[in-house]
């Protein structure tokens, strides 16, 4: 076995080993360990990524000695390498960015918890994206679920403690559904590991027996993870969860910890039940509808909203929305655009997360839109960063938005009975994000005559232009050399099977 | 042949006072230990006044009927909408449980490969005659590691949510200290004395024998975590602070949790590259025996201990 292939569990391994020594640190030590610890996460990602491309297949990775259906297994192939890989690059890049905002909304006393929480969530996000056992990926779940809680409140005051509060109970809901879709599964095949569940629920589905559990599995399993990550009629929680929390943390939320149960759930599509079998079950049906309904419905709430960082959260809602649409398809193209609308969208919301709080200092810290006229000029940076955010969200080409909505409109061309609606909606939903986005660029560049608030210059923010810079560059990159990735989603998704 | 005493020599022993006491006739106690009613732990009124008007002026700009139409028609549609979705959800729970594979049916689809190397090979593979624990921690170690850092993760919630600066709750026990230290409960001391040395004992029986019989760290360190709430709640936490503070507590913990993971680490990657681990099996039913169970075990039930008491010192001061 070659050393390479240990890189993966040892990334989870000290991820965790970060977060239990940093909870007996001081906020500053911690904040080191955690940038260390992600830059070594991004190296060992990176190698685990260039092995794997190397010998072209997926591998085992046992953990213990008690190989397939006894022990604990993770797997990785390609599409799990650079997924990890991505994400901790965005979680470094939203670190960096939030860091002074940290430092004024969060108490002295318990900066270095937030360091453990996010250690921890890091850790959960890289065993939910290598696991290939159902009951460590719900282990890591709860780590997840709880780890959020955390980030959405350590910043004090009402309103983020509310947040948190309906945040848990929807988390929970969700976790709940899925724990029971696994004690089925688990009744039904008498297996957690995957491969294995796969090839009993393949025998179950030949034979034609207990179709009604495995079809109620399947839902509560999709269902439970949709409402984890915020699916159209399930997104109560989300405005305020990533409205008022701090800014990093809302970067963290909206672009990885929802992004991982989306992988987590395409992993259970493949791995666990079966693409065909999936489905065959209609129950993609429903997650199709529900995501046209969230691409529409979420931009008109965005549309609504007065509150810049309210407004980028409901936009969320019609990018998860994006993202299940694909993953309703029932296709393999349609599965790939998902994947990539992932990683699009996490490069560009927490861009512009991060940019908006940049707007909104130079705003006297006010969110309103009335207050952020003329921002950009004072806060170059961020404006154009702003800019860019929003080009890619709307779908303008160069940027990571426009590749991932042609995949979308390829792979409805292909599918014979959800092709007009999938591309109704796009057609509408991209209008709907032109209005709001554009408002709010050409409210941000529209010149002021008296100059009330200061404005801020290079000097005061080099770390945090360094991060804007560094999502722009890597949204330009999705969206410029799309066809390389394009071409690793696709390998990776023929391993996953 | 027995005398009968004069009355007042009588009246001196202890059976006459036991037996008056018996009828309820008197008190001994009472007039021989100086007595004081305890001061009734009262807020200021003006500051309850204060937080009811608080109250009252959210509650009616929240509410207010005039102005608020559209929440109080939501208000009654979500009501009928929650009770609609749990009985649905009921509903189908229970249909799909109808159609599930009998319990104990031997024609059941399940296969049973896992579970019958687990009873059949568990004994002689982990070295630990209950299975379960051989289970949860040799098999499945890296759940059980993930499992214990939830624990952990939760514990660093509950801090964020009620951890209070120290300079505040010393100025906050000096102001009312009997509502965090009831120092004075005989009964409740006595008890404790009784019973937490045996409640500390039995947890750490509880712990080391976890791969011998039914137990070991999660149902052990419940236990000893008990025993700690219950010394403090009789002592007062100026005397549980003495041999179990802050400093001590994050040692405890990340010694626990550290241990843990360096001998998981060891044994996840040793067994996934091949490598023998050197670990002995010893012999089973030995209390030195079952591998790497019987260490994690005792960090597991450190762990919990540490978890249990920090939530109740949490959410009773605010502090550890």
């Amino acid at each position: 076995m070659d050393f390479v292939q240990n890189f993966p569990a040892i990334s989870i391994l000290i991820c965790l080993f970060a977060g239990i020594i940093s909870s007996g640190l001081k906020g500053r030590t911690a904040r080191y360990i955690n940038t260390a610890l992600i830059l070594i996460v991004i190296f060992l990602s990176f190698c685990t990524l260039g092995y794997v491309l190397g010998t072209g297949e997926a591998y085992v990775y046992v953990m213990g000695k008690f190989p397939a259906p006894w022990g604990n297994e993770i797997k990785a192939g390609v599409l799990e390498a650079f997924i990890a890989l991505f994400f901790s690059i965005i979680m470094l890049l939203s670190m960096w960015g939030g860091i002074k905002k940290l430092g004024d909304e969060v108490e002295d006393g318990k900066v270095f918890l937030y360091y453990v929480l996010n250690d921890l969530l890091l850790s959960s996000l890289l065993a939910l994206v290598y696991t290939n056992d159902l009951f460590t990926a719900y282990v890591f779940v709860e780590i997840n679920t709880i780890a959020a809680c955390g980030l959405i409140m350590i910043r004090q005051n009402g309103r983020t403690i509310e947040a948190a509060a309906r945040y848990m109970i929807m988390s929970l809901l969700g976790s709940g559904l899925l724990l029971m879709g696994i004690c089925m599964l688990y009744d039904l095949t008498g297996h957690l590991l995957m491969s294995n569940i796969r090839e009993q629920v393949e025998i179950l589905f030949a034979s034609g027996n207990y179709r009604i559990p495995l079809l109620v599995t399947i839902a509560l399993m999709s269902v439970g993870l949709a409402i984890k990550s915020a699916l159209f009629p399930f997104h109560a929680w989300l405005p305020d969860a990533y409205g008022y929390s701090t800014v990093s943390s809302a970067a963290i939320l909206s672009s990885l910890v929802s992004k991982g149960y989306i992988f987590l759930l395409i992993k259970i599509i493949y791995r666990v039940i079966g693409f065909d079998i999936f489905y065959n079950s209609r129950i993609i049906n429903i997650l199709f509808v529900f995501g046209l309904m969230g691409m529409i419905f979420g931009s008109l709430s965005a549309i609504k909203e007065n509150d810049v960082r309210r407004m980028i959260a409901f936009s969320s809602v019609a990018q998860i929305g994006y993202i299940y649409m694909g993953i309703g398809m029932g296709t393999q193209a349609g599965m790939a655009a998902s994947v990539f609308h992932v990683l699009s969208h996490a490069a560009t919301k927490s861009l512009l997360f991060i940019a908006a709080i940049g707007l909104t200092d130079v705003s006297g810290g006010s969110r309103q839109f009335v207050e952020l006229t003329g921002a950009a000029y004072r806060n170059k940076w961020a404006g154009v960063a702003f800019t860019v955010g929003s080009l890619s969200m709307v779908g303008v080409p160069l940027f990571s938005g426009f590749i991932s909505k042609l995949l979308f409109a390829q792979a409805a061309v292909q599918n014979n009975v959800k092709m007009l609606p999938a591309l109704i909606v796009l057609g509408i939903s991209t209008v709907l994000n032109a209005i709001y986005f554009m408002k709010t660029v050409i409210r941000i560049y529209t010149p002021v005559e008296d100059r009330s608030y200061e404005s801020v210059k290079f000097g005061g923010m080099k770390l945090y232009a360094a991060t804007l810079v560094g999502f722009i560059i890597l949204n330009v990159f999705l969206g410029v050399s799309s066809q390389p990735v394009v071409d690793l989603i696709g390998q990776g998704l023929a391993m996953f099977s | 042949m027995s005398r009968l005493k004069p009355q007042k020599e009588y009246e001196k022993t202890g059976a006459f006072r036991f037996f008056r006491w018996l009828s309820g006739s008197k008190d001994p106690y009472l007039g021989e230990v100086e007595m004081q009613p305890q001061k009734e732990f009262a807020v200021p009124e003006a500051a309850i006044l204060d937080r009811m008007n608080e109250k009252q002026m959210i509650r009616n700009k929240v509410y207010d009927v005039e102005k608020n139409k559209k929440l109080a028609f939501f208000h009654k549609i979500y009501v009928i909408a929650a009770i609609l979705f749990c009985v649905v959800l009921v509903g189908l729970l229970l249909y799909t449980v109808s159609y599930l594979p009998r319990t104990g049916n031997p024609s059941n689809p399940d296969n049973n490969t896992v579970s019958e190397r687990y009873i059949e090979k568990g004994l002689q593979e982990t070295g630990a005659m209950n299975i379960v624990s051989g289970m949860i921690l040799t098999y499945r170690a890296f759940d059980t590691f993930g499992e214990t850092n939830v624990l952990f993760i939760a514990t660093c919630c509950v801090m964020i949510l009620l951890m209070i600066d120290e300079a505040i709750l010393k100025k906050q026990e000096a102001n009312d200290d009997r509502r965090y230290e009831p120092k004075n409960d005989v009964i409740l001391q006595g008890a404790a004395f009784v019973l937490s040395p045996i409640i500390f004992i039995f947890g750490i029986y509880v712990i080391l024998n976890g791969h011998l019989s039914p137990g070991g760290g999660f149902s052990g360190g419940a236990i000893l975590g008990a025993g700690l709430i219950l010394y403090t709640s009789a002592n007062g936490f100026e005397k549980t602070q003495k041999f179990f503070n802050e400093h001590v507590y994050k040692i405890a913990k990340i010694t626990a949790l550290c241990m843990y993971g360096i001998i998981g680490s060891y044994f996840y990657i040793t067994g996934a590259n091949g490598i023998e681990n050197h670990i002995p099996l010893g012999m089973p039913g030995h209390i030195l025996s079952g591998g790497i169970i019987l260490p994690i075990d005792i960090c597991v039930g450190l762990e919990v201990a540490c978890t249990m008491y920090a939530f109740y010192a949490l959410f009773r001061r605010g502090g550890l």
